[in-house]
């Protein structure tokens, strides 16, 4: 639904800057296929990695993974194959709640999702070619301990 | 012919490696190309109007403009530009990268497209709608309660931590592209 919101303000830009200035709006659709070409390298390999590791990975693993383990090994578990892999919020959160349901604890689950979203391991190659390796490495970091600050908040809220 | 080759041929081994474990293991191998697919049709769907928002934003918004929403001076109103700017978007993180790009190329503070960066990742508005509605709402908003402080928090010690040479080369890289 969001996508459609995303395309229908795009397309309204576009046709809003046509109508200003024909020539500045190729310029900006070359710009954005530009853009596009440039990360697309990147692109591509990280889809077939995301592939493989999932394949891999899969939900069934994962759950054997974090959902027996309890405590801050589960939670070490948990964080680990949050920064690894790369699954799309609408397949993530299903899975987290139907691992909350097969017995993990909401520490572990909510250290697997911020890490999931803040930490990318798999992407870090394409945040070097813009932020450069020093700040890449610092933002996935810093992004991954304060994934536990986010655990032992979550746990104290709701034990 | 050979550039092409020499661009993308961390793609070409990787498709290789993953023929290999279809050879091997041809349940992992089927199951690893089907997601590949599915992930590069939700990418090509998802990306577009992402990719021609960052194109706009290049040509009609000035330099000084950003400078003045995003950039050194531009106190609490840029980090907050910043964090709207990141939570409104949909789409994967590796999207948001090229627009840090045109960002900092434009003269936005470093730590404030830390924050757009950070409030992409975790913050986005139909995530955490989505978020609500499987992990309940205590679970959502405890997460974005204590995100928004830590986005912050990444954003300044990160900025910290880079001195002003690299800094400066950040900012140069992103002007080349």
């Amino acid at each position: 639904m969001f996508t459609v919101l995303m395309y229908i303000v795009a397309f309204g830009f576009l046709v809003l800057s046509f109508i200003k200035d024909k020539k500045k709006t190729f310029l900006a659709l070359e710009k954005a296929w530009k853009s596009f070409e440039n990360i697309m390298p990147q692109l591509l390999s990280i889809l077939v990695i995301i592939g493989i590791m999932l394949a891999v990975l899969s939900p069934e693993v994962i759950s054997g993974l974090i959902g027996e383990k309890s405590g801050w090994r589960g939670m070490l578990m948990a964080s680990l194959i949050g920064s690894v892999t790369l699954i799309p919020g609408f397949v993530a959160f299903p899975l987290a709640s139907a691992l909350l349901k097969s017995g993990a604890g909401f520490m572990q689950i909510a250290v697997f999702i911020s890490t999931l979203m803040m930490v990318g391991i798999v992407t870090i190659p394409l945040e070097i070619k813009y932020f450069g390796k020093k700040a890449a490495i610092l933002r996935n970091s810093l992004a991954f301990i304060f994934s536990f600050i986010v655990a032992i908040a979550i746990g104290v809220v709701l034990r | 012919m050979k550039m092409l080759l020499k661009r993308y041929k961390y793609f070409l081994v990787l498709l290789v490696i993953n023929i290999v474990v279809y050879g091997l293991y041809p349940s992992v191998g089927q199951n690893s190309i089907d997601i590949t697919w599915s992930n590069a049709v939700e990418m090509l769907s998802v990306i577009p109007p992402i990719f021609i928002l960052l194109g706009l934003l290049d040509v009609w918004v000035q330099r000084e403009t950003m400078i003045k929403l995003m950039g050194e001076k531009s106190g609490i109103l840029g980090a907050l530009v910043a964090f709207f700017l990141g939570s409104a978007a949909a789409g994967p993180l590796y999207a948001a990268f090229p627009i840090a790009g045109v960002l900092l190329q434009k003269g936005s503070k470093f730590s404030n497209v830390l924050i757009f960066i950070g409030a992409w990742s975790t913050t986005k508005i139909p995530m955490l709608l989505f978020e609500n509605s499987s992990m309940g709402w205590k679970f959502m908003v405890t997460r974005f309660m204590i995100d928004i402080p830590g986005i912050i928090l990444i954003a300044y010690i990160t900025e910290k931590l880079l001195n002003e040479r690299e800094k400066q080369h950040i900012y140069d890289q992103a002007s080349f592209k």
